[in-house]
């Protein structure tokens, strides 16, 4: 009863549970759906583990970071490298399709190793970074995402500005699906827990939290390098859904994109946040036939959201469905 | 003391200087286990710089810091702490949008066991961890009679509660020294009572050292064994309330120059 931390525990993996199956049914039962919905439906569950990744830095941890999609770039273009050069040289004999087992088998792999790399990249600036405050820490960020894409650009190896295509589209509706489920667990199961407190105690005061014994410098970049690393895993989910990526698709306006889902829904809020990116998937799909008055569009919907925050509204009638961060008692 | 040897605590000539304003002056200070000493001093004497230098805050221009003998000056706030001294705040600092349960629980972060996979698992670790650490977390907020409160938000608390809680999700990183700054601030007689009784029991049920930053001379008075004056950022005088009180030099920092004189 008013002990709901034990029921809190248990929770979190009976989510999972309940969505991998769902992820798995929708696989194998889902030849139904149309490929555009399909496709739509992978994007809301790639921005919902960008969103949902972004949240811990942001929200948990209260770190600005203005280069989500440059880890994002980091983990599409490993996994790319991976399925499109290495492995078919590795493994010439097997086939290498987008629904051939080898590619479903070694696609998990892949996209673990495009977080690990993105994860690595994250640590590298986090690290140093980290150490700084509030608007040089958003700077440093800014630069970095910045650095990615015209490394980028200049790689001939990667196709340079023209980018990569004809990307292995391993990714289905399991895969994207299946991690978006994993991802927003993992968040849920790591802030809910006496360790995870501590992301919010660096947020809250981080004086205090150094008083209390907590390294803060190593919790901000922990939950950098966890973020960097669903980033990663995300960008490689999307490169194998889009067949194709460039450095212009991994800009400053795509990590601000994903800003918005974090503020959106609200701060601090796994469950809140992973609404908001799916909502704003569906917005941007609404507006596509606007064509160039889409941006026009999209901005004024997001700040009305802005000001109406219906995260906050719609908070009360969450917490009694979903087990979103409880109202304090019971 | 009994131990005349080394002491839970040393400041060996410590002076803190930002530019050209000398916030301390070749002080020194111990403190030995179990004692419960004062450090009283005007307005901008350097209690709290003395405070942020013994935590790791700042690092002292000149001189060290021993713990149990073992230099321990410019080490990291959350490295100090965690071999054993904790401290509250002249303004406090609670995490403000945790309840007053997890505002104790984070100060068992520093003992976790379980790494993150061990978190996200919810493996076997995890879970008789996170048991002992509610439990002692319930244990110690009983304990100071704060159980009541425990899933509202800490920030919702009465003042004096406020400070209560600090101390004791100080008390629960375990520390050997305890380093209060001004817990009496802002508080009623009433609370004020309260808080000397609440001194006592820490000591009588945990044997920790307290190092006390108070303004309030009943309250200092009343419970310190020795004080320790400071003044513009120097030592003024050391002793029993009983001795300080009577020191020339001390009545002069507190009640000006002349009339200092005209004791002496």
């Amino acid at each position: 009863m008013f002990h709901s931390s034990k029921a809190l525990i248990r929770n979190p993996r009976l989510a999972l549970a309940t969505g991998i199956g769902v992820a798995v049914l929708l696989q194998l039962g889902g030849g139904w759906i149309d490929p555009y919905t399909t496709q739509v439906v992978l994007f809301a569950a790639i921005n919902v583990i960008l969103a949902v990744s972004l949240n811990l830095v942001m929200g948990e941890t209260g770190q600005f970071s203005l280069c989500h999609a440059a880890f994002m770039a980091v983990g599409a273009y490993t996994s790319a490298l991976l399925t499109g050069k290495a492995l078919p040289t590795l493994l010439p004999h097997l086939s290498w399709t987008g629904s051939s087992w080898a590619s479903q088998v070694f696609f998990l792999p892949v996209l673990v190793i495009g977080g690990f790399v993105a994860a690595l990249a994250g640590f590298i600036v986090g690290g140093p970074s980290l150490r700084l405050r509030g608007d040089y820490l958003a700077m440093v960020t800014l630069g970095f995402g910045e650095i990615i894409r015209v490394l980028l650009q200049n790689a001939n190896f990667v196709g340079g500005a023209r980018g990569m295509e004809g990307i292995l589209p391993a990714t289905n509706l399991f895969w994207a699906v299946g991690f978006a489920v994993l991802t927003v667990y993992t968040m849920i199961a790591l802030v809910r827990s006496t360790y995870g407190r501590g992301f919010q105690a660096v947020r809250d005061d981080e004086i205090a939290a150094a008083a209390m014994g907590i390294d803060t410098t190593r919790v901000k970049v922990t939950a950098f390098v966890i973020g960097a690393f669903f980033a990663g895993v995300a960008g490689g989910l999307y490169a194998h859904a889009v067949e194709f990526i460039s450095p212009e698709g991994f800009n400053f306006l795509r990590s601000f994109e994903i800003i918005v889902m974090v503020i959106l829904g609200g701060l601090g809020r796994p469950v809140g946040v992973a609404i908001a990116a799916i909502l704003i998937t569906l917005l941007n799909e609404w507006l596509r036939d606007l064509s160039q008055y889409r941006m026009v569009v999209y901005a004024l919907i997001i700040i009305l959201f802005m000001i109406l925050r219906p995260a906050e509204t719609l908070r009360p009638l969450f917490s009694r469905v979903l087990p979103g961060r409880k109202p304090a008692a019971s | 003391m009994t131990s005349a040897g080394t002491p839970l605590l040393e400041a060996r000539n410590c002076s803190l200087r930002f530019g050209g304003i000398a916030a301390l002056t070749d002080v020194s200070l111990r403190i030995d286990a179990g004692e419960l000493v004062g450090l009283i001093g005007p307005n901008g004497a350097g209690k709290t710089s003395l405070f942020n230098i013994l935590t790791g805050v700042y690092r002292p221009t000149e001189g060290e810091i021993l713990l149990e003998g073992r230099p321990v000056t410019g080490l990291a706030p959350h490295r100090i702490n965690r071999l054993g001294v904790a401290r509250t705040f002249q303004n406090i600092r609670l995490f403000g949008s945790l309840d007053v349960r997890m505002n104790v629980r984070t100060s068992f972060i520093a003992r976790l066991r379980g790494g993150l996979l061990e978190v996200v698992r919810r493996g076997k670790t995890f879970r008789s961890e996170e048991r002992e650490i509610q439990e002692e977390g319930r244990r110690l907020l009983s304990y100071f009679g704060l159980e009541e409160a425990s899933i509202l938000p800490s920030r919702s608390l009465p003042y004096g509660d406020q400070r209560r809680l600090e101390i004791v999700r100080a008390l629960a990183t375990r520390p050997r020294l305890l380093l209060l700054d001004e817990p009496a601030a802002g508080m009623n007689p009433t609370e004020k009572e309260e808080l000397k009784q609440l001194i006592a029991r820490i000591r009588a049920e945990f044997g920790t050292a307290i190092l006390l930053v108070e303004h309030d001379m009943k309250v200092v008075m009343g419970i310190c064994e020795r004080l320790v004056v400071l003044d513009r950022g120097a030592m003024l005088a050391t002793g029993t309330p009983a001795e300080v009180r009577a020191d020339p030099k001390v009545i002069a920092a507190y009640l000006g120059e002349e009339h200092g004189e005209e004791e002496s």
